[in-house]
């Protein structure tokens, strides 16, 4: 998810899985049949992601805590990551700041920042771990999802809890993993107001979960049975993505 | 003058088993290096060539994305692959009397005595007996593709299978751990696929399941 030329996702349509050019690399390098755009090829691997999502939630245990740090391992600055560069990335005005809410919801009253720093608040010391590779330890601090979905009345026996943000990304968690204790809405790094750049004025913090799966510069949460997917989902990586 | 006659004998599921363990790890490398190309350990990347995942130009226009995705799909689907053939091999190998009757014993002293032979290019090639140089690099195969299992779940999953990360020293070390064992599978590959073109009675026998050879010996 490096920085790649944000002009080619305004081409992109939605829902896109596992198309460009499956060519088959070193195996058509040996047997020199080319399997590129093969249907079937991508349709068995789509197949075999949905597989490693249920196969994924089944390990998943809902009481296991990713392992925490020592506050001194902690990184701050942090790593600035998304498809475009950090100077394109939202500024969110606190004064028009509002947090919408909808679908499987009890109380749909949109929240200011105010209202959201008002909120308890937890910090947890946990690694974050890019699909690509790279991985860093960050300190956060915020408010439980789980408390927050509990507040505002949320159907919490529903299937996914969904969240749009303000650059056009879109991400999506399985109830559960909504649910674990170091799932946070975060407002602070290292003791500090977020940055604008990591997501201002919040981010979804899950220690569970691959970095693409923290959304940031959150605009709406919503509940839902359906699966909202995601950004990088629609673009052929793994949905669950869990750790 | 004497006739001997040496055979090799290759049960079908061996062959299944080792066919489509090789599958699978062209795919898991393939894909593994696609994705060790997006943030690479050390200071190279593997040519696009030799990598699974498409063609990145292709991939960028289509999806914003190197192929990444692509390879991450593959190289989660051929874990199936190689884990299934895996096992089909432990548990034949063990309960068959492969391991035992084919592969062992395997000590030093063989060892040396059979790697200085080979190095000096004295060392005879007897269909269906193995010298102990060989078995020693198919337990090394044994012992690389578990640590790549290992590894590969501790990168997996750093959460659900913490303690199993932790024993690698954590993410990073898992990381460094799973890129070493894929370096000695292809060193093991490179060396594997140079002896048969120096034996190719051998392709014959894992692909038939059987061959044959007579030697004839001089008088004694």
């Amino acid at each position: 998810m490096t920085d790649f030329d944000p002009a080619l996702r305004t081409a992109l349509a939605k829902r896109q899985l596992l198309r460009g050019g499956l060519s088959l690399g070193a195996l058509t390098f040996l047997t020199g049949c080319d399997v590129s755009d093969n249907e079937a090829v991508q349709r068995a691997l789509h197949a075999i992601s949905r597989w490693n999502d249920r196969v994924q939630a089944a390990l998943f245990n809902p009481n296991r805590l990713a392992p925490e740090f020592d506050d001194r391992l902690a990184h701050y600055p942090f790593r600035y990551n998304a498809w475009y560069p950090e100077e394109k990335s939202p500024k969110l005005d606190v004064s028009t700041y509002r947090l919408a809410l909808g679908g499987k919801i009890a109380n749909k009253t949109p929240w200011t920042v105010e209202e959201l720093h008002d909120l308890p608040q937890v910090t947890q010391i946990t690694r974050h771990v890019c699909v690509e590779g790279w991985s860093m330890i960050g300190m956060w601090s915020g408010t439980p999802l789980r408390t927050f979905l509990e507040r505002v009345g949320a159907d919490t026996s529903r299937r996914y809890v969904g969240f749009e943000c303000a650059d056009g990304y879109y991400e999506s968690l399985d109830m559960p993993s909504a649910l674990h204790p170091q799932t946070l809405m975060a407002f602070q790094l290292a003791n500090r107001p977020l940055p604008p750049r990591h997501g201002f004025p919040f981010k979804i913090r899950v220690a569970t979960k691959l970095g693409f799966k923290n959304p940031k510069w959150i605009t709406a949460i919503y509940v839902t049975d359906r699966n909202p997917s995601g950004f990088w989902p629609d673009r052929g990586y793994n949905w669950f993505s869990g750790s | 003058m004497s006739v001997t006659v040496h055979e090799q004998h290759h049960p079908w599921p061996l062959r299944i088993a080792h066919w489509t363990q090789a599958l699978a790890i062209l795919i898991m490398i393939g894909s593994g290096w696609r994705i060790y190309n997006s943030v690479p350990i050390f200071p190279f990347r593997f040519p696009e060539t030799f990598t699974l995942g498409g063609t990145i130009k292709h991939t960028l226009s289509h999806s914003n994305d190197p192929g990444v995705a692509n390879a991450i799909a593959w190289h989660f689907a051929g874990m199936w692959l190689l884990g299934a053939a895996f096992l089909l091999y432990l548990l034949y190998g063990l309960l068959s009397g492969h391991f035992r009757r084919d592969l062992l014993p395997v000590g030093p002293k063989s060892f040396v005595r059979d790697f200085v032979a080979a190095a000096t290019f004295r060392l005879p090639h007897t269909l269906g007996v193995y010298n102990a140089v060989q078995r020693a690099f198919y337990w090394g195969v044994v012992l690389s593709v578990t640590m790549m299992i290992a590894s590969g779940l501790a990168i997996w999953k750093p959460v659900q299978f913490g303690w199993l990360t932790a024993l690698f020293g954590g993410f990073q070390g898992a990381r460094l751990v799973h890129f070493l064992f894929m370096s000695a599978l292809v060193g093991f590959l490179v060396v594997h696929l140079a002896l048969v073109a120096l034996v190719p009675k051998t392709l014959v026998s894992m692909i038939t399941g059987h061959v044959r050879e007579t030697m004839q010996a001089p008088a004694e």
